[in-house]
């Protein structure tokens, strides 16, 4: 009985959590880098209304998903020409860039309002995704549920274990040694930049095709920067930032379930909750005995002008 | 010179000329270095020694000239190229990560680590065959500079370099420190290796080179033996002038105490500093006290503490002429003229993207008498940023320009002598040389003795062991934050003081082999 409800609102859990890990997952590898690319938001509505717009036009769900991480990419690209290429203020153009999206993404998707698409296809496996309770909770997702999970691992990896992971972390924690010792700091932190773009996209994409699958005008809600909030949630590290896109992801589905059973809690604290488990965690760093060092790279947010 | 150079030069600098907007940093420089020889780059900051070694390493190209690599001109495109023809070297400001770890630094250094465990076993050979303790597994951040300066070494020794270029290495080590560098570096030259040297430490150049270049405003002014020039002599050929020596007053006799520490005890808040333990000395007026110490054993903490920037637990731990002042603040104490000027000029002593004359304002607002009760007096600020720029040969085009515009040795002539100019009754002083050029540092050093002369209690905390021996009348040594007794500078040997330095500090850069020297200490 009890199972027969939680099912259900973990799959909404699931649902909810999936465009957060998306995008966070793809700002934490920018920020590793030393970038801190605030245009989240404005990436990831670019990816939700270029992912609806292919997707109804085609019929296709896969080229969808391919227009809207290319769209994030899209947006990541000119972030990069600006703060990279020609140094720019990286907070300012991120805030640029989120604005910028909102807005073409409404002029972009004004024909699509209204118009439905057909969901993404879960993967089902014939008999396992039968069982119950696992069957629904770990096998019969889409195909971007599985991609971010194993993005999760995948990005753990690379920064760990592998040798350019390795680089990319020692760009954004000290670029003039990286310079000094022959790495090419700029190309690095592009390469950063366009993969955290298209995981942006593809979160979006996962909202208009999966999760919500409609195209409104600003229907991204501040998760860009519920992702941005997410990654220092989780001290930049990939699988602390899994539990905490779960974290949030529920905290985002306790405020509707909440509202619907009639608790006396208004949503609006409930949608502070993630930005408040943030001031907690970074107050909690701060004060205890390991102060003085966030995990944050070194380089964050510091444009970078090599000399020749 | 010997037959050795008559052959093909390892690398032969031919005409090197870089431009940077508005400078000449190098103007058609020629040298060439030998296989097996060990050669100085003498040079005042500013005389282009490090734009040449970057170019010669890659991260910077001429716009004029060819480097020559055993006879062949090439272009080193950069230090993945450099590091393919087997040159490697060791920066002066290192190129480190400090959130990762020493394994991962050093394999960030080298185009073909290989797995990082053997890579990890071939770092602890390496350290041991050439009594370099290193511990790959450990942060970065958690090491002291001497350390850091090891996992340099150790990174270019791992690829087998043919030319080895060292940017100021021994400004951080113990005297048995330099001394086992240097039995290194002459095992590398016996082997075939090049190595370039640069350094200000003339003392250590006549030890170690078999020639030396010197550059003066980016052009090779002169080279020269250095086994056979006074290190008087080069340093004359490096400043272009006579070089004056520091004159002590003779036999003046010390006043009362004038700073007293009792008992200063403080936890650091760096999670890897070093937390001081019961630190008690007093200076006298007229005197200078030295306080030496390989970097990393407290010496921060101990400026925080007599400075102000942190508080003691009791008033009555720091005394200045009898007024107890151990729970006052920096400017509380400055008021009552204790100055200091702390290690780290830029950002510390002085605020880099602030013009001179606020930064003048900024420590000598109160004893200068620069602010009204609401405005800064602006005609008395840059009155006063004028005088310490025209008293102290502050090379700048004006007192507007951005302190972080100077040059190193000009900006701490700048901070220091804006202590000075307030009139202290004590001045602490960290590093007051460091990567400054000669004719600054004795411009520097006169200015303290002078000080001494008018009574003032002087605290100089230096690495530059020789720095201390001449210019101080009493000296203790800091290790790991505990304070040994004074000494007075004339009797002091430099073996023993180099003891305390080394002893116990060696525990934890070789947790694996207990150094010889820590038994003998402790």
């Amino acid at each position: 009985m009890t199972l027969d409800i939680l099912v259900p609102i973990i799959l909404t859990v699931v649902g909810s959590a999936t465009p957060l890990l998306f995008a966070a997952l793809g700002e934490l590898v920018v920020e590793k880098s030393g970038v801190l690319n605030l245009g989240v938001e404005g990436m990831m509505i670019m990816g939700a209304v270029a992912a609806f717009g292919v997707a109804v036009s085609t019929g296709s769900g896969t080229l969808g998903i391919v227009a809207g991480a290319a769209a994030g990419m899209a947006m990541a690209f000119v972030f990069g020409v600006l703060t990279l290429t020609l140094a720019a203020n990286q907070v300012a153009t991120g805030l640029a860039l989120t604005i910028f999206g909102l807005g073409l993404s409404a002029l972009l998707g004004a024909g699509f309002v209204g118009i439905p698409v057909a969901p993404l296809a879960k993967l089902a496996i014939p008999g396992i995704s039968d069982l119950p309770v696992i069957g629904p909770l770990l096998f019969a997702h889409d195909a971007l549920v599985y991609l971010s999970l194993a993005a999760v691992v995948g990005v753990a990896w690379f920064l760990k274990k592998s040798r350019a992971g390795m680089i990319l972390r020692a760009v954004g924690e000290s670029d003039i040694s990286a310079h000094s010792i022959g790495y090419d700091v700029i190309a690095v932190r592009y390469r950063a930049v366009l993969f955290g773009g298209a995981m942006a996209g593809l979160g979006g994409a996962f909202l208009s095709l999966s999760y919500t699958p409609l195209w409104n005008e600003g229907m991204t809600a501040g998760r860009g920067w519920i992702a941005l909030a997410l990654v220092v949630f989780a001290t930049w590290r990939p699988w602390r930032l899994l539990a905490g896109a779960y974290l949030f992801g529920g905290v985002t589905i306790l405020q509707l379930y909440s509202q619907g059973a009639g608790v006396a809690i208004p949503a609006q604290v409930l949608s502070m909750l993630p930005y408040l488990a943030t001031i907690l965690v970074l107050t909690i760093i701060a004060a205890g005995p390991w102060k003085g060092r966030l995990d944050a790279p070194a380089c964050l947010g510091k444009p970078f002008r090599p000399s020749t | 010179m010997s037959a050795r150079y008559l052959e093909v030069s390892r690398l032969e600098v031919k005409g090197v000329t870089k431009r940077f907007p508005g400078v000449v940093a190098n103007d058609r420089v020629d040298f060439a270095v030998g296989p097996g020889e060990v050669h100085a780059l003498l040079g005042e900051n500013g005389a282009g020694k490090s734009t040449l070694v970057k170019m010669i390493y890659g991260v910077l190209h001429p716009d004029e000239g060819t480097l020559l690599w055993n006879g062949e001109a090439l272009q080193i495109a950069d230090p993945h190229a450099a590091r393919a023809l087997g040159i490697g070297m060791v920066f002066q400001h290192f190129s480190l990560f400090e959130a990762m770890t020493v394994l991962e630094n050093i394999a960030l250094g080298m185009d073909k680590p290989g797995d990082m465990a053997t890579l990890a076993t071939r770092v602890r050979d390496v350290s041991q065959a050439y009594g370099l303790p290193l511990d790959p597994e450990r942060d970065v951040y958690t090491l002291s500079v001497g350390e850091r300066q090891r996992i340099e070494i150790v990174r270019c020794l791992l690829q087998n370099p043919k030319l080895l270029i060292m940017d100021e290495p021994t400004s951080v080590l113990t005297p048995q420190e330099v001394s086992r560098l240097f039995e290194t570096l002459r095992k590398l030259a016996a082997e075939g290796v090049s190595i370039l040297y640069i350094s200000h430490k003339l003392e250590e150049i006549k030890q170690l080179c078999d020639r030396a270049t010197i550059l003066r405003g980016g052009k090779v002014v002169d080279t020269c033996d250095p086994a056979a020039e006074t290190a008087k002599s080069m340093a004359q050929m490096m400043i272009g002038a006579e070089l004056k020596s520091v004159t002590r007053r003779g036999g003046a006799s010390l006043g009362e105490p004038r700073l007293v520490v009792e008992g200063l005890t403080l936890a650091s808040e760096d999670l890897h500093g070093v937390d001081l333990k019961n630190i008690s000395f007093s200076v006298k007026a007229g005197e200078i006290f030295g306080i030496a110490g390989v970097a990393g054993n407290g010496q921060n903490e101990l400026l925080l503490g007599l400075s102000g920037e942190r508080l003691a637990d009791h008033d009555s731990v720091l005394r200045i002429d009898h007024r107890v002042l151990g729970r006052k603040d920096a400017g509380q104490r400055r008021q009552y003229g204790l100055c200091s000027v702390p290690e780290e000029r830029n950002g510390h002593g002085a605020v880099p993207g602030m013009s001179l004359i606020e930064n003048g304002v900024l420590s000598a607002h109160h004893r200068m008498g620069l602010v009204s009760s609401l405005f800064i007096q602006a005609g008395a600020a840059a009155r006063f940023a004028a005088e310490i720029v025209k008293t102290f040969d502050v090379r700048t085009p004006g007192t507007g320009v951005s302190a972080g515009s100077l040059s190193g040795g000009n900006l701490q002539k700048f901070v220091v002598g804006r202590e000075i100019l307030q009139k202290p009754t004590v001045l602490v002083v960290s590093q007051p040389t460091w990567g400054v050029d000669a004719g600054a540092a004795a411009a520097i050093h006169q200015a303290l003795v002078d000080l001494a002369a008018k009574g003032v209690a002087v605290v100089v905390v230096s690495q530059d062991l020789d720095e201390l021996l001449a210019i101080t009348d009493r000296l203790a040594v800091i290790n790991v934050g505990v304070l040994s007794s004074a000494m007075v500078t004339q009797e002091a040997s430099v073996e023993e003081i180099g003891l305390l330095m080394g002893g116990v500090h060696g525990l934890d850069t070789a947790p694996a082999t207990p150094d010889a020297e820590t038994a003998h200490v402790a």
